[in-house]
């Protein structure tokens, strides 16, 4: 058997952490060839390691049925293979032709030639179908548009292995389906391609074959035609999963929240980034708002908790005006966040965990007594949330939160902000990178704060979730409220219409 | 003896805030070492005696000695306490030297002036140059918070704006023209000796240590014991998580800096309240600031860490007299407290190799953290 690439015994170690265990993985030619596995089950860092980011501690590595030892990028790329990164590593104020040539730049008599090199890219880019202007800028072109060319510098280097981390999670579901479609060509052309991923209707669309990683060990090789995605979940998680949350319908009763033409002008600078928005969020519903990363959802909830000063509109909570107030009061009239970026904005990462849990409240009389701090009630609240939401971490209440899982670190401020018991509860992206256990507690969790009458605002990028566990969804794009719609009457495709601006509706 | 290491090591790697207290002590065995290969290039014969001069300095003259060492160490102690007050608060004061100017200079004025006093004279100096050093730090605080001016611009360009202040004010209030310095203080401003006199005979120690040690303690109690302190460590180490949290971040930023200001400008009082010391009229900064800075690295920004650095300190320059009698200038001692920063500077180095050796000897893994957290 012919194989292009083959990672024998691959163990790299991390302090405190084996990533890669003894891992197996072979790559056929001109195969597309998924790596299934959770958050921290080592599918990065194996790649990382193929890639040269990472040096591995045992095990060889063959391509081509050679031996190599690849020390750094470089030596990746004159083996061929290329990588595009979760995150895009475009220069913004640089063209597309810039960035594809940035690092392998051709030169006559040291002068770059730009000319050349331009239309070599526009003949790659016919020949894959990977259409994109050579002249635009990369902040000028969309995500999707800028994964194009992410694929074009790997392309425009020769590589003839790809390998793709988590390519779809910024996009939406019709630049995904176009992806496919571009992996596939990609083989025909006679690359192999290896796909990182979490996602099983993506493996069982476009890949060949997949390996499963769990713990930092390869689990199983299998073809993916002959597997089921419960099998695949199965031998992912290492249990059962279930795929459907159990959700009795929403019982929505009296309002919560009242938005009024609310407007919202950037941090710096003076584009609106939130136009006129009117919605009511209301007791006993999940109400959802939808959207492409980068759509005014972030700037939405800075204004609606303080974060971020409001050009226009008034936010009602239980028919108070918020708008005015200050950050500290808004939450004290009841509003619970659970922030976007758990690290920068939930947590101070060098407080313990006994200290995090008190983030919201240790002004209150609970926590002090004359401005000094009552650690006994502080100790005796983190057991009693560290029970009550399984708060895991290596030391109890005195961990680092820094030295924390992110699942753990996410049900902390979960807990945190589901305590206060306030009437509303804000979550913007409350699973983002977590792992399938966390996520289920999390949306169970949600879904049992709905059920106690809170109103839950969840923002989310990620079309599972909006399908799953929402009530009701309002599409957001450019700033501005573009549907309403209802879960259980629409599919991800029509959602995917109105993310992307194609399809708009009336919003009540 | 193998076993004992290894339990002692344990032991160590079990207290959160050890690894940095070793990365510390060995930031310091670095520094006296390379000043030992210094004074071996200079002069490799009287190197040796030199070096144990260095290590012995306080205990040769006995007591009096000993009290000339925490006498030295009390306004760095104070500086140090500043800049790491302000530093747990995500704050960075260097201009600790231009607050300890204008405390100084209060002092002065009111040690030479206000003789009806009496008694409480060299305390309502001392308050009064804490509040006028509290104003001066405040306003690169109010700069900070209201105009987004970075505190370590403002305030080393407030150190010069004090040190002219200081010059311009000497000269127009209590100059002393003969010999182009301040006015001797009354004796009623002398900070007192109480029973120090009788301990370390012959030397120049007063309670200014004492009140040093007294503004560690409040300072200690109030970041690690008090809401305040928990919401001045919020800000500190991360700002965005505080705002999240509705704290007042520029409130939070100009009250730390009056109080990382008012230590300094107590500081410059303790210093200048003493028989035979002047404020003289010379363009020179101050360096107890500077050195504040060090003494803060060094002691890990804890408030004890600090005073114990700094008694380190005056320990040190203490050798650097002493030195003096071989053929060395005591610039050896600067270069020493020099590489000293270099290597507290590279603290979080020094603590992963702290941490891995630990590790490979006990087999017990170690959290490294940047910060310290409240206790």
């Amino acid at each position: 058997m012919d194989y292009v690439i083959e990672m024998i015994d691959i163990t790299k170690e991390f302090p405190g952490i084996k990533a890669n265990d003894c891992v197996n993985f072979k790559l056929k030619k001109q195969e597309i060839h998924a790596l299934l596995g959770e958050n921290g089950a080592g599918k990065s860092t194996l790649m990382s390691v193929l890639f040269g980011l990472y040096q591995a501690d045992e095990g060889h590595i063959r391509v081509n049925g050679n031996d190599v030892h690849i020390r750094n990028p470089n030596d990746a790329n004159d083996l061929n293979i290329g990588m595009v990164h979760q995150h895009f590593k475009l220069v913004h104020n640089f063209t597309v032709t810039e960035n594809i040539i940035l690092g392998s730049e051709d030169t006559k008599y040291g002068l770059l030639t730009y000319k050349e090199a331009r239309e070599k890219i526009k003949e790659l880019s016919e020949r894959y179908k990977l259409r994109v202007n050579p002249d635009a800028k990369i902040e000028d072109i969309s995500v999707g548009q800028q994964q194009r060319v992410e694929i074009l510098k790997m392309l425009y280097r020769q590589a003839e292995i790809l390998i793709f981390d988590e390519p779809t999670a910024s996009l939406t579901p019709q630049e995904i389906e176009e992806l496919m479609k571009i992996l596939k060509g990609l083989t025909k052309e006679g690359k192999s391609i290896v796909l990182i991923t979490h996602k099983l209707n993506e493996i069982r669309e476009v890949a060949d074959r997949c390996t499963i990683l769990r713990k930092g060990k390869s689990i199983s090789t299998v073809e993916v035609k002959g597997t089921t995605n419960e099998e695949l979940a199965e031998m992912m998680v290492g249990r059962k999963v279930v795929f459907e949350l159990e959700k009795t319908k929403a019982k929505p009763k009296e309002t919560v929240l009242q938005v009024s033409n609310l407007t919202i002008k950037e941090k710096e600078g003076n584009k609106e980034v939130v136009r006129n928005v009117n919605f009511k969020a209301r007791r006993g519903e999940i109400l959802c708002i939808a959207g492409i990363e980068g759509n005014g959802q972030t700037e939405l909830i800075y204004g609606l908790v303080g974060m971020l000063p409001i050009k226009e509109g008034s936010i009602l909570l239980n028919d108070k005006e918020l708008s005015t107030l200050s950050i500290r009061k808004r939450s004290l009239s009841g509003v619970s966040h659970i922030p976007e970026d758990r690290q920068r904005h939930g947590l101070v990462l060098d407080f313990t965990l006994e200290n995090n849990l008190i983030l919201q409240n240790y002004f209150t009389s609970k926590y002090h007594h004359r401005g000094f701090l009552k650690f006994d009630t502080i100790r005796d609240n983190a057991e009693k949330m560290i029970d009550r939401f399984d708060i895991r971490s290596s030391r109890g209440p005195v961990s680092l939160a820094r030295s924390m899982s992110g699942g753990n670190q996410q049900k902390l401020i979960l807990g945190r902000e589901i305590d206060r018991n306030n009437d509303l509860l804000i979550a913007v992206q409350p699973t983002r990178g977590l792992d399938v256990g966390a996520i289920e507690f999390i949306h169970q969790q949600l879904i049992d704060q709905r059920d106690q009458g809170k109103a839950v605002l969840l923002v989310s990028l990620e079309l599972d979730e909006v399908m799953n566990l929402s009530d009701r969804i309002l599409v957001m794009y450019e700033g501005e409220l573009v549907g309403e719609l209802d879960p259980s009457k629409i599919d991800e495709k029509e959602l995917g219409l109105y993310m992307a601006g194609s399809k708009r509706g009336e919003v009540s | 003896m193998k076993n004992l290491w290894k339990n002692t090591l344990t032991l160590i790697a079990k207290r959160s805030n050890s690894i940095q207290v070793l990365s510390s002590l060995l930031a310091i065995v670095f520094g006296l070492l390379f000043g030992l290969i210094v004074m071996l290039i200079v002069n490799p014969a009287d190197a040796f005696p030199g070096f144990f001069t260095i290590l012995t300095g306080p205990f040769q003259a006995g007591m009096r000695s000993f009290g000339n060492m925490f006498y030295r160490a009390t306004p760095i102690i104070f500086t140090g306490l500043s800049v790491a007050f302000a530093f747990r608060t995500g704050l960075f004061n260097i201009g600790a030297t231009g607050q300890f100017t204008i405390g100084a200079f209060i002092a002065v004025y009111i040690g030479v002036h206000w003789g009806f006093l009496g008694p409480f004279h060299w305390a309502v100096a001392i308050f009064f140059a804490l509040v006028g050093g509290g104003l001066w730090g405040a306003l690169p605080g109010l700069l900070k918070a209201f105009r987004n001016v970075h505190e370590v611009v403002s305030s080393i360009m407030l150190n010069y704006v004090a040190m002219y202040l200081m010059i311009l004010l000497v000269r127009r209030t209590v100059f002393f023209g003969d010999h182009a310095r301040s006015l001797a203080i009354q004796d009623s401003a002398e900070l007192p000796k109480w029973f120090l006199g009788s301990i370390f005979p012959g030397s120049s120690i007063n309670i200014g240590i004492f009140i040093a040690i007294l503004f560690v303690a409040v300072i200690h109690i109030v970041l690690n014991k008090t809401t305040f302190g928990y919401e001045l460590q919020s800000v500190g180490f991360n700002k965005d998580a505080a705002k999240y949290a509705g704290m007042n971040e520029k409130r939070n930023i100009v009250l730390s800096m009056l109080i990382a200001g008012a230590i300094a400008g107590a500081g410059g009082a303790t210093f200048f309240l003493v028989g035979g010391r002047y404020l003289h009229v010379n363009a020179v900064l101050m360096p107890q600031g500077f050195t504040g800075i060090a003494v803060a690295l060094l002691g890990l920004s804890a408030p004890i860490g600090v005073l114990l650095a700094g008694i380190f300190y005056g320990f040190l320059e203490l050798g650097g007299l002493f030195l003096q009698g071989f053929d060395f200038t005591s610039e050896i001692i600067d270069i020493i407290i020099a590489v000293i920063i270099y290597f507290s500077a590279l603290s979080l180095f020094l603590q992963k190799f702290v941490a891995s050796y630990i590790k490979k000897v006990t087999e017990t893994d170690i959290e490294i953290s940047e910060g310290a957290d409240i206790k």
